[in-house]
Protein backbone atom coordinates (compact mmCIF):
# COMPACT_ATOMS: atom_id res chain seq x y z
CA UNK A 1 0.00 0.00 0.00
CA UNK A 2 1.07 3.40 -0.81
CA UNK A 3 0.89 6.06 2.22
CA UNK A 4 1.52 9.62 1.33
CA UNK A 5 2.83 11.92 4.34
CA UNK A 6 2.83 15.72 4.66
CA UNK A 7 6.44 16.43 5.63
CA UNK A 8 7.00 19.55 7.55
CA UNK A 9 10.31 20.19 10.10
CA UNK A 10 10.64 23.82 10.32
CA UNK A 11 14.07 23.54 11.79
CA UNK A 12 15.49 21.54 8.29
CA UNK A 13 12.60 22.25 5.86
CA UNK A 14 12.37 25.29 3.74
CA UNK A 15 8.94 23.73 2.56
CA UNK A 16 6.24 21.10 3.36
CA UNK A 17 6.24 18.48 0.99
CA UNK A 18 4.85 15.00 0.45
CA UNK A 19 6.98 11.95 1.31
CA UNK A 20 5.72 8.78 -0.15
CA UNK A 21 6.26 5.30 1.75
CA UNK A 22 4.90 1.43 0.62
CA UNK A 23 4.31 -0.65 2.99
CA UNK A 24 3.16 -4.16 3.22
CA UNK A 25 0.22 -4.48 4.93
CA UNK A 26 -0.72 -7.88 6.90
CA UNK A 27 -3.54 -10.02 4.83
CA UNK A 28 -6.98 -10.34 6.12
CA UNK A 29 -6.81 -7.61 8.73
CA UNK A 30 -8.50 -4.11 8.47
CA UNK A 31 -5.80 -2.01 10.23
CA UNK A 32 -6.79 1.47 11.07
CA UNK A 33 -4.76 4.44 10.20
CA UNK A 34 -3.14 4.90 13.36
CA UNK A 35 -1.64 1.36 13.13
CA UNK A 36 -0.43 2.14 9.82
CA UNK A 37 1.48 5.24 11.11
CA UNK A 38 3.09 3.28 13.76
CA UNK A 39 4.19 1.04 11.85
CA UNK A 40 5.94 3.39 9.57
CA UNK A 41 7.03 5.11 12.95
CA UNK A 42 9.24 2.07 12.95
CA UNK A 43 10.55 2.43 9.55
CA UNK A 44 11.38 5.99 9.71
CA UNK A 45 11.46 7.55 13.22
CA UNK A 46 11.47 11.00 12.14
CA UNK A 47 7.89 10.87 11.22
CA UNK A 48 5.41 13.13 13.98
CA UNK A 49 1.85 12.57 14.63
CA UNK A 50 0.26 12.98 18.35
CA UNK A 51 -2.00 9.82 19.64
CA UNK A 52 -2.37 8.94 23.02
CA UNK A 53 -5.37 6.63 23.62
CA UNK A 54 -5.64 5.04 20.64
CA UNK A 55 -9.56 4.27 21.10
CA UNK A 56 -10.97 7.61 20.10
CA UNK A 57 -11.60 8.59 23.43
CA UNK A 58 -8.95 11.35 23.54
CA UNK A 59 -9.23 13.31 20.55
CA UNK A 60 -5.00 13.73 20.02
CA UNK A 61 -5.37 12.35 16.57
CA UNK A 62 -7.25 14.31 14.57
CA UNK A 63 -5.86 14.52 10.99
CA UNK A 64 -7.08 14.96 7.52
CA UNK A 65 -7.10 11.18 5.24
CA UNK A 66 -7.32 11.21 2.14
CA UNK A 67 -9.42 14.74 2.09
CA UNK A 68 -11.69 14.00 5.24
CA UNK A 69 -10.84 14.37 8.47
CA UNK A 70 -11.16 12.22 11.12
CA UNK A 71 -9.35 10.06 14.18
CA UNK A 72 -6.72 8.24 12.64
CA UNK A 73 -7.33 5.44 15.36
CA UNK A 74 -11.15 4.84 14.96
CA UNK A 75 -10.60 5.04 11.32
CA UNK A 76 -10.19 1.82 9.04
CA UNK A 77 -7.72 2.11 6.25
CA UNK A 78 -10.11 0.79 3.94
CA UNK A 79 -12.44 3.78 4.67
CA UNK A 80 -9.54 6.30 4.88
CA UNK A 81 -7.56 4.92 1.29
CA UNK A 82 -8.89 5.85 -1.93
CA UNK A 83 -7.41 4.20 -5.30
CA UNK A 84 -5.21 2.08 -3.35
CA UNK A 85 -3.52 5.16 -1.79
CA UNK A 86 -3.48 6.64 1.86
CA UNK A 87 -2.93 10.71 1.73
CA UNK A 88 -2.41 11.72 5.32
CA UNK A 89 -2.15 15.34 6.33
CA UNK A 90 -2.54 17.88 8.97
CA UNK A 91 -5.78 19.76 10.18
CA UNK A 92 -6.24 21.91 7.78
CA UNK A 93 -6.43 25.77 8.74
CA UNK A 94 -4.09 25.54 11.65
CA UNK A 95 -0.31 26.29 11.71
CA UNK A 96 1.71 23.00 11.44
CA UNK A 97 4.15 22.46 13.91
CA UNK A 98 5.73 19.69 12.41
CA UNK A 99 4.91 16.62 10.21
CA UNK A 100 0.81 15.89 10.89
CA UNK A 101 1.02 17.93 14.25
CA UNK A 102 -0.74 21.22 14.30
CA UNK A 103 -0.48 24.25 16.98
CA UNK A 104 -4.45 24.28 18.96
CA UNK A 105 -3.39 27.39 20.35
CA UNK A 106 -6.52 29.68 17.90
CA UNK A 107 -9.00 26.30 18.57
CA UNK A 108 -8.66 26.10 22.40
CA UNK A 109 -8.60 29.94 22.69
CA UNK A 110 -12.45 29.88 21.23
CA UNK A 111 -12.83 27.10 23.09
CA UNK A 112 -12.01 29.75 26.36
CA UNK A 113 -13.95 32.57 25.02
CA UNK A 114 -17.87 30.19 25.40
CA UNK A 115 -16.25 29.68 29.20
CA UNK A 116 -16.78 25.80 29.49
CA UNK A 117 -17.88 25.27 32.83
CA UNK A 118 -20.68 25.79 35.16
CA UNK A 119 -21.57 29.53 36.03
CA UNK A 120 -24.10 29.70 39.12
CA UNK A 121 -24.22 32.68 41.26
CA UNK A 122 -26.60 31.59 43.87
CA UNK A 123 -25.27 29.95 46.98
CA UNK A 124 -24.10 26.28 46.69
CA UNK A 125 -26.01 23.87 48.23
CA UNK A 126 -24.49 21.34 51.11
CA UNK A 127 -24.66 18.57 48.67
CA UNK A 128 -24.88 19.01 44.68
CA UNK A 129 -26.76 20.92 42.60
CA UNK A 130 -29.45 18.37 41.29
CA UNK A 131 -30.84 17.89 37.92
CA UNK A 132 -34.24 16.31 36.66
CA UNK A 133 -33.23 13.06 34.48
CA UNK A 134 -35.17 15.30 31.50
CA UNK A 135 -32.72 18.34 32.65
CA UNK A 136 -29.83 16.09 32.28
CA UNK A 137 -31.34 14.49 29.07
CA UNK A 138 -31.04 18.00 27.24
CA UNK A 139 -26.85 17.47 27.39
CA UNK A 140 -26.93 14.53 25.58
CA UNK A 141 -25.19 15.11 21.77
CA UNK A 142 -23.00 17.98 23.54
CA UNK A 143 -21.32 16.79 26.33
CA UNK A 144 -19.48 13.82 24.62
CA UNK A 145 -17.57 16.16 22.43
CA UNK A 146 -13.79 15.37 22.62
CA UNK A 147 -12.27 18.75 21.40
CA UNK A 148 -10.48 16.91 18.80
CA UNK A 149 -10.75 20.11 16.24
CA UNK A 150 -12.17 17.61 13.66
CA UNK A 151 -14.96 19.65 13.44
CA UNK A 152 -13.82 23.40 13.28
CA UNK A 153 -10.80 22.36 10.87
CA UNK A 154 -13.43 21.57 8.31
CA UNK A 155 -15.71 24.27 8.71
CA UNK A 156 -14.36 27.29 5.57
CA UNK A 157 -15.78 29.97 8.34
CA UNK A 158 -13.42 29.19 10.35
CA UNK A 159 -10.30 29.16 7.94
CA UNK A 160 -11.32 32.41 7.30
CA UNK A 161 -11.78 33.43 10.44
CA UNK A 162 -10.57 31.44 12.97
CA UNK A 163 -9.77 34.47 15.15
CA UNK A 164 -13.45 35.56 15.21
CA UNK A 165 -15.80 32.43 14.54
CA UNK A 166 -15.84 30.16 17.66
CA UNK A 167 -16.22 27.53 15.59
CA UNK A 168 -18.46 24.35 15.94
CA UNK A 169 -16.69 22.88 18.23
CA UNK A 170 -16.48 25.96 20.69
CA UNK A 171 -20.35 26.33 19.70
CA UNK A 172 -21.45 23.20 20.53
CA UNK A 173 -19.84 23.52 23.90
CA UNK A 174 -21.25 27.04 24.19
CA UNK A 175 -24.83 24.99 23.72
CA UNK A 176 -24.09 22.50 26.41
CA UNK A 177 -23.71 24.86 28.95
CA UNK A 178 -26.74 27.34 27.69
CA UNK A 179 -28.84 24.05 28.22
CA UNK A 180 -27.97 23.40 30.83
CA UNK A 181 -30.20 23.97 34.02
CA UNK A 182 -27.91 24.39 36.34
CA UNK A 183 -26.07 27.01 34.72
CA UNK A 184 -27.60 30.85 35.49
CA UNK A 185 -25.56 32.82 33.17
CA UNK A 186 -27.37 32.03 30.15
CA UNK A 187 -28.42 35.54 29.56
CA UNK A 188 -24.46 37.17 30.09
CA UNK A 189 -23.44 34.30 27.61
CA UNK A 190 -26.24 34.67 24.70
CA UNK A 191 -25.11 38.26 24.86
CA UNK A 192 -21.34 37.53 24.55
CA UNK A 193 -22.60 35.62 20.92
CA UNK A 194 -24.71 38.22 19.63
CA UNK A 195 -22.45 39.93 17.26
CA UNK A 196 -22.01 39.29 13.87
CA UNK A 197 -18.94 36.64 13.92
CA UNK A 198 -19.01 34.15 16.94
CA UNK A 199 -22.17 32.44 15.78
CA UNK A 200 -23.58 34.28 12.86
CA UNK A 201 -20.86 33.56 10.31
CA UNK A 202 -22.29 29.61 10.37
CA UNK A 203 -23.62 29.30 6.76
CA UNK A 204 -24.69 25.69 7.66
CA UNK A 205 -22.65 24.07 5.39
CA UNK A 206 -22.22 21.25 7.78
CA UNK A 207 -19.14 20.15 6.84
CA UNK A 208 -18.76 19.50 10.99
CA UNK A 209 -21.22 17.26 11.02
CA UNK A 210 -20.22 15.21 8.26
CA UNK A 211 -16.84 14.52 10.21
CA UNK A 212 -17.36 14.65 13.77
CA UNK A 213 -15.79 11.19 14.60
CA UNK A 214 -18.45 11.17 17.96
CA UNK A 215 -21.33 11.67 15.74
CA UNK A 216 -22.42 14.92 17.07
CA UNK A 217 -24.13 17.72 15.47
CA UNK A 218 -22.82 20.81 15.98
CA UNK A 219 -25.18 22.66 13.35
CA UNK A 220 -28.14 21.77 15.40
CA UNK A 221 -26.83 23.27 18.31
CA UNK A 222 -25.90 26.34 16.39
CA UNK A 223 -29.50 26.47 15.19
CA UNK A 224 -30.82 26.18 18.78
CA UNK A 225 -28.41 29.05 20.11
CA UNK A 226 -29.88 31.14 16.95
CA UNK A 227 -33.26 30.18 18.28
CA UNK A 228 -32.27 31.37 21.65
CA UNK A 229 -30.86 34.68 20.55
CA UNK A 230 -34.22 34.93 18.49
CA UNK A 231 -36.79 34.27 21.35
CA UNK A 232 -34.66 36.99 23.89
CA UNK A 233 -34.74 39.83 21.31
CA UNK A 234 -38.50 39.55 20.01
CA UNK B 1 -18.05 39.40 21.73
CA UNK B 2 -16.05 40.47 18.22
CA UNK B 3 -17.19 44.66 17.71
CA UNK B 4 -17.37 45.25 13.67
CA UNK B 5 -18.42 48.85 13.25
CA UNK B 6 -18.81 47.94 9.49
CA UNK B 7 -21.58 45.45 9.79
CA UNK B 8 -24.53 46.61 8.84
CA UNK B 9 -26.89 46.39 12.49
CA UNK B 10 -23.70 45.85 14.85
CA UNK B 11 -25.69 43.11 16.12
CA UNK B 12 -24.74 39.40 14.48
CA UNK B 13 -29.20 38.68 14.89
CA UNK B 14 -29.87 41.58 13.71
CA UNK B 15 -27.94 41.58 10.49
CA UNK B 16 -28.95 37.90 10.19
CA UNK B 17 -32.88 38.71 10.51
CA UNK B 18 -32.51 41.31 8.33
CA UNK B 19 -31.14 39.30 5.37
CA UNK B 20 -33.74 36.75 5.88
CA UNK B 21 -36.42 39.71 5.58
CA UNK B 22 -34.58 41.44 2.87
CA UNK B 23 -34.82 38.15 0.93
CA UNK B 24 -38.28 37.22 1.23
CA UNK B 25 -39.38 40.64 0.01
CA UNK B 26 -36.84 40.36 -2.73
CA UNK B 27 -38.66 36.73 -3.62
CA UNK B 28 -42.26 38.04 -3.31
CA UNK B 29 -41.54 40.70 -5.85
CA UNK B 30 -39.97 38.30 -8.33
CA UNK B 31 -42.40 36.07 -8.03
CA UNK B 32 -44.66 38.82 -8.77
CA UNK B 33 -43.27 40.33 -11.38
CA UNK B 34 -42.47 36.88 -13.48
CA UNK B 35 -46.65 36.14 -13.04
CA UNK B 36 -47.58 39.91 -14.20
CA UNK B 37 -45.54 39.35 -17.36
CA UNK B 38 -46.72 36.08 -17.91
CA UNK B 39 -50.65 36.85 -17.23
CA UNK B 40 -49.84 39.95 -19.68
CA UNK B 41 -47.96 38.47 -22.53
CA UNK B 42 -49.27 41.42 -24.59
CA UNK B 43 -48.28 44.39 -22.10
CA UNK B 44 -48.39 47.30 -23.42
CA UNK B 45 -46.47 50.77 -22.31
CA UNK B 46 -50.01 52.59 -21.06
CA UNK B 47 -50.54 49.39 -19.11
CA UNK B 48 -46.79 49.30 -17.41
CA UNK B 49 -46.49 52.54 -16.73
CA UNK B 50 -50.44 52.11 -14.99
CA UNK B 51 -48.81 50.00 -13.06
CA UNK B 52 -46.24 51.95 -11.28
CA UNK B 53 -48.29 54.71 -10.74
CA UNK B 54 -50.37 53.01 -8.28
CA UNK B 55 -48.76 54.12 -4.93
CA UNK B 56 -49.04 50.44 -3.47
CA UNK B 57 -46.65 49.47 -6.68
CA UNK B 58 -44.01 52.41 -5.50
CA UNK B 59 -44.21 51.29 -1.53
CA UNK B 60 -43.64 47.82 -2.90
CA UNK B 61 -40.67 48.74 -5.12
CA UNK B 62 -39.10 51.00 -3.02
CA UNK B 63 -39.24 48.41 -0.11
CA UNK B 64 -37.50 46.18 -2.94
CA UNK B 65 -34.83 48.62 -3.61
CA UNK B 66 -34.19 49.08 -0.14
CA UNK B 67 -34.06 45.59 0.74
CA UNK B 68 -31.29 45.10 -2.19
CA UNK B 69 -28.99 47.54 -0.79
CA UNK B 70 -29.36 46.10 2.39
CA UNK B 71 -29.32 42.35 1.50
CA UNK B 72 -26.04 42.98 -0.90
CA UNK B 73 -24.88 45.09 1.57
CA UNK B 74 -24.82 42.57 4.25
CA UNK B 75 -23.97 39.55 1.91
CA UNK B 76 -20.72 41.71 0.80
CA UNK B 77 -19.56 42.65 3.84
CA UNK B 78 -19.23 39.38 5.04
CA UNK B 79 -17.41 38.01 1.91
CA UNK B 80 -15.18 41.02 2.35
CA UNK B 81 -14.19 39.94 5.63
CA UNK B 82 -13.90 36.69 4.71
CA UNK B 83 -11.38 36.79 1.72
CA UNK B 84 -9.81 40.87 1.57
CA UNK B 85 -7.43 40.44 4.75
CA UNK B 86 -5.70 43.46 4.05
CA UNK B 87 -7.66 46.38 6.19
CA UNK B 88 -7.00 48.97 3.00
CA UNK B 89 -8.00 47.35 0.61
CA UNK B 90 -11.54 45.51 2.76
CA UNK B 91 -12.00 49.08 3.66
CA UNK B 92 -11.98 50.34 -0.08
CA UNK B 93 -14.05 47.54 -1.24
CA UNK B 94 -16.46 47.92 1.65
CA UNK B 95 -16.82 51.94 0.92
CA UNK B 96 -17.44 51.13 -2.70
CA UNK B 97 -20.02 48.64 -2.28
CA UNK B 98 -22.31 50.96 0.35
CA UNK B 99 -21.29 54.06 -2.26
CA UNK B 100 -22.44 51.89 -5.24
CA UNK B 101 -26.20 50.30 -3.13
CA UNK B 102 -26.50 54.68 -2.23
CA UNK B 103 -26.63 55.26 -5.60
CA UNK B 104 -29.14 52.75 -6.58
CA UNK B 105 -31.08 53.62 -4.29
CA UNK B 106 -31.44 57.47 -4.98
CA UNK B 107 -31.89 56.79 -8.74
CA UNK B 108 -34.01 54.80 -8.23
CA UNK B 109 -36.29 56.38 -6.15
CA UNK B 110 -35.71 59.25 -9.16
CA UNK B 111 -36.97 56.38 -11.71
CA UNK B 112 -40.16 55.27 -9.26
CA UNK B 113 -41.23 59.09 -8.59
CA UNK B 114 -40.20 60.00 -11.93
CA UNK B 115 -38.47 63.40 -10.67
S1 LIG C 1 -22.51 24.10 9.60
FE1 LIG C 1 -21.60 25.99 10.32
S2 LIG C 1 -20.11 25.39 11.83
FE2 LIG C 1 -20.62 23.54 10.65
S3 LIG C 1 -19.07 23.47 9.03
FE3 LIG C 1 -20.80 24.61 8.26
S4 LIG C 1 -20.38 26.79 8.64
FE4 LIG C 1 -19.02 25.52 9.90
S1 LIG D 1 -17.87 18.15 17.90
FE1 LIG D 1 -17.03 16.20 17.19
S2 LIG D 1 -15.49 16.76 15.68
FE2 LIG D 1 -15.94 18.58 16.84
S3 LIG D 1 -14.36 18.64 18.42
FE3 LIG D 1 -16.19 17.63 19.28
S4 LIG D 1 -15.86 15.46 18.95
FE4 LIG D 1 -14.42 16.54 17.62
S1 LIG E 1 -5.48 8.34 19.93
FE1 LIG E 1 -6.98 9.11 21.29
S2 LIG E 1 -8.57 9.62 19.93
FE2 LIG E 1 -7.16 8.65 18.61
Amino acid sequence: MLVSIYRYNPEKDDAPYMQDYEIELPAGKDLMVLDVLNLLKAQDPSISYRRSCREGVCGSDGMNMSGKNGLACITTVSEAAKNGKLILRPLPGLPVVRDLVVDMGQFYKQYEKIRPYLLNDTPAPAIERLQSPEEREKLDGLYECILCACCSTACPSFWWNPDKFIGPSGLLQAYRFLADSRDTATQERLSDLDDPFSVFRCHGIMNCVNVCPKGLNPTKAIGNIRTMLLQRAT
Amino acid sequence: MVTQITSFGRSGLYDWMMQRVSAVVLSLYTVFIIGYLLVNPELTYEQWSALFEATWMRVFSLMVLLSIGMHSWIGLWSISTDYIKATGARFFFQSLCGFVMFVYVVWGVQVLWGL
